[in-house]
């Protein structure tokens, strides 16, 4: 067995699940949307564009990397993903520490 | 399985216009940041699934690469920039 028939057998096995994940991703990402849609202020709506968002961009870009099979795309893939992971936390806390700094009340349940 | 891709795409492609009605929407500026950072996300996975659809996935990794560290830089410089200036961030509400 070469290399690139392992790599063909991987990509055969995988990609199922490449799509179940990728599907799980789609419905965290739905989630997320319903989310910045429904919550009140900009404190809550940034639990939905952080949390919910980098789970959802988890499954399908590793969904993404699992249909790959084993070669550099899915590396490359992957790279992206531990970049977003990286980035995404910085910027929420950034945008959501200029809003407090800036005096923005969080929102509380006598507002509504 | 050019279908199932073509149905993550349109499914986030919708997923992108509830953030766009947040940003032109909401009430403060702060949203509108928030919800350019989720959509840049969006428009990273975008890219990554266009890019198995053309069976280019090793071009447009590097694209979203690119587009993530850009967008690092631009909500960074906006959050700075709205921490200095108070007034401006009360203005828009």
């Amino acid at each position: 067995m070469t290399v690139n028939e392992i790599a063909e057998w991987a990509r055969f096995v995988l990609s199922p699940v490449a799509i179940a994940s990728i599907v799980v991703g789609l419905m965290f990402l739905f989630v997320a949307a319903i989310g910045v849609l429904r919550l009140p202020d900009v404190y809550t709506r940034s639990h939905a564009v952080s949390l919910t968002d980098s789970l959802g961009a988890f499954f399908v870009l590793g969904g993404l990397a699992l249909y790959q099979g084993l070669s550099t795309n899915a590396v490359k893939i992957l790279i992206v993903l531990i970049l977003l992971y990286l980035l995404n936390p910085v910027i929420t806390h950034a945008t959501v520490r200029s809003a407090l700094r800036s005096g923005l009340k969080p929102w509380s349940r006598e507002d509504a | 399985m050019k279908l199932f891709f073509l149905f993550v795409l349109i499914t986030i492609t919708l997923l992108i216009a509830v953030y766009l009605y947040r940003v032109l929407r909401g009430p403060t500026v702060f949203d509108r940041v928030l919800g350019l950072n989720g959509i840049s996300t969006k428009a990273i996975i975008l890219l990554v699934v266009i890019g198995t659809v053309y069976e280019r996935v090793d071009m447009f990794v590097d694209i979203s690469t690119g587009y993530a560290l850009l967008n690092l830089i631009g909500s960074l410089a906006i959050a700075r920039y709205l921490e200095e200036w108070k007034e401006l961030a009360h203005d828009c509400e």
